[in-house]
């Protein structure tokens, strides 16, 4: 067991994913499981190997630094479940 | 009008092209059987009749003109996970609820400027997250497929099992996918239609819902290989809005179909024989070998020493690249919120209610291996087995042209047969994972049927952006095994419901009597 309910509860925090006390003791044996699994990878000898990055060598396009589009607030604000003119509406952040 | 439905994409765009019938009356034959069969297999989940009737009614002016494009008046069904400009777009997760696109992915905007007609978003598991198609917030997907004497309800497989499940059940010609670790090539296997995975970057993945960034590649599933070449050519493209796409122009892959593959080194790679591998998936592979030494190729033993530690590297890296890609699903900018008590409490209660069971898994072990003291055990380590994995495919094809390989360990499974343990679930991906970790193109076509009935795959895998020689070995495939197609359209409403007759037809090779080509 590499996972005890402590830690699904603080990796289920930093993914800002609400947990049940059910839940997390179901989580507990799941993901202590699939890292049990891909702990097989320690039997691969990586010491010299450099990370894969892509799969063709080719260098990252670059453009001209210039706006090429905006002015769209009311596109991007089309799908808020709340907005108000062009804003989002969030909970009250500062006291 | 079931006889229009039936055709292939090549055959429809002839007859099209001869004005044989009118791209109106194929929408409508189409949308007639979406509507008389999607109940039975939840294929779609959003069907868009109007757009499907006016881009017909244009294609329609088009060829009266004289002006086809390539693609004019083909029907399609399309992925929810690609964006789709005023239509609802979900991956197939309830957190997105019903988000709808301010703009159009590439790949589809390709397709429609092609001329090729939408009928509708196609169910997939949920964030694309699944091998069975079993994870969606719309339920489900059924295949048209059943075992001999059986009508209990298979997968059609996973992700992109609504695309699978409507092309084998003609409730489309030909749909767009995606595969990231397997999801085009495993579903069209169990189905007993063609998918590809083109290499990383041959598609612009912008406007398609974010899994796993390194891994995600766009590609078709459809009725042949032939029909498949077609669809890729234009699906692909160099995209300015995608850096990872590839800047090389895009081949004719039709024109590569009638090479042949005289010459042709096929690898076989020792390391696929896996523990337990069934004896008719092995036969099949065995099969396959001979069909392709008989058509002139050639047969090398290769050796891929590093393919069993690629599900388990799969599963660092896919999730946690979609621990990072689901983290803007917050409640704020898009899709459901579920109120709380303050705004982190807003954020979990949303992405609680809003991810599946296995989205939420995959988020939490992605956020795992990714927290502090842990990025080197785990994602650098996967990320270094990934570089042996390519090097592995690098020094075979200093050998073979292609490796063939099964697609999948077995034939379609029952829905809810496969639970429990997610470790077994994700074996499903064993012989396609490795092809997404090495970025390479691979394709799945159909090459025979299992012992119960049901269709099963062989994978061919190749050079980076050597997508023509793939199609050109899988049409040898198909040339030697034939088509397989479902024979009794049990889903079908307008065919007498009155009986609810299982599909009992003897085992005995219920080969469609589909041309060779």
């Amino acid at each position: 067991m590499q996972v005890d309910e402590a830690t699904v509860r603080r990796i289920a925090r930093l993914a800002r994913i609400k947990v049940t006390d059910q839940e997390a003791r179901a989580l507990e044996k799941e993901l202590s499981g699939i890292l049990d699994w891909v702990k097989q990878l320690d039997e691969v000898d990586t010491g010299s190997v450099e990370p894969m990055t892509r799969v063709v060598a080719m260098t990252l396009r670059k453009r001209a630094d210039v706006v090429t589009d905006g002015d769209m607030a009311d596109q991007i604000i089309k799908n808020a479940p709340a907005s108000e003119g062009t804003f989002f509406v969030v909970p009250k952040v500062v006291e | 009008m079931t006889e229009l439905i039936k055709l292939t994409l090549a055959e429809a765009r002839e007859g099209l092209r001869q004005k044989r019938f009118s791209a109106t009356e194929l929408a409508r034959a189409f949308l007639d059987a979406i509507e008389a069969g999607n109940k039975a297999l939840n294929a779609y989940v959003l069907a868009t009749p109007e757009i499907a009737l006016r881009q017909a009614a244009e294609a329609d002016a088009r060829f009266a003109r004289g002006e086809p494009r390539p693609l004019e008046g083909l029907p399609l069904g399309i992925k929810d996970l690609y964006c789709t400009k005023g239509v609802r777009t979900t991956a197939c997760s309830s957190i997105l609820d019903a988000f709808t696109p301010t703009y159009e992915s590439t790949v589809t905007q390709n397709l429609w400027d092609a001329g090729a007609v939408m009928l509708g978003k196609l169910n997939n598991d949920e964030f694309a997250m699944g091998s069975s198609n079993e994870t969606s917030c719309f339920g489900p997907v059924v295949s048209p497929w059943r075992r001999t004497g059986s009508n209990v309800a298979l997968v059609p497989g996973g992700s992109s099992g609504g695309s699978s499940s409507a092309v084998a059940a003609d409730l489309c010609l030909g749909a767009t996918a995606t595969d990231t670790g397997g999801s085009i090539r495993q579903p069209a296997a169990i189905t007993g239609t063609v998918g590809i995975k083109p290499t990383y970057g041959r598609c612009s993945r912008w406007g398609i819902v974010a899994f796993a960034s390194s891994l995600d590649q766009a590609g078709p599933i459809a009725k042949t290989v032939r029909d498949a070449a077609i669809l890729l050519r234009h699906m692909a493209s160099t995209d300015p809005k995608d850096s990872t796409s590839v800047d090389a122009p895009v081949p004719d892959y039709e024109a590569a179909l009638g090479a042949g593959v005289k010459g042709l080194r096929v690898g076989v790679p020792k390391e696929y024989r896996v523990d337990g591998m069934p004896r008719e998936i092995e036969d099949l592979w065995q099969q396959g070998i001979d069909w392709l030494r008989s058509a002139g190729a050639t047969i090398h033993d290769i050796s891929l020493p590093h393919t069993k530690y690629a599900l388990p590297a799969y599963y660092i890296v896919a999730p946690a690249e979609c621990s990072s890609n689901l983290a803007r699903y917050d409640g704020v900018r898009y899709g459901m919120r579920k109120p709380g008590k303050d705004l982190i409490d807003t954020y979990e209660a949303t992405r609680a209610a809003g991810f599946g069971a296995e989205v939420r898994r995959r988020v939490l072990i992605g956020t795992y291996v990714l927290s502090a003291g842990y990025y080197d055990a785990y994602y650098l380590k996967a990320q270094k087995v990934r570089t042996l994995i390519k090097r592995d495919f690098d020094e075979a094809f200093g050998k073979v042209d292609v490796v063939l390989t099964p697609t999948t360990p077995g034939p379609a499974f029952g829905i809810g047969e496969v639970g429990g343990d997610p470790v077994q679930m994700y074996l499903n991906d064993i012989f396609t994972v490795t092809v997404n970790m090495a970025g390479l193109p691979g394709i799945s076509v159909p090459a025979g049927l299992s012992s119960e009935g049901t269709p099963l795959g062989l994978q061919l895998i190749g050079k980076p952006f050597d997508e023509a020689t793939l199609f050109r070995a899988a049409q040898a495939i198909e040339n030697a095994a034939g088509r397989f197609t479902v024979a009794e359209r049990w889903w079908d409403a307008r065919l007498a419901p009155a009986k609810t007759a299982p599909a009992r037809k003897p085992a005995s090779k219920p080969k469609s009597g589909g041309k060779k080509k």
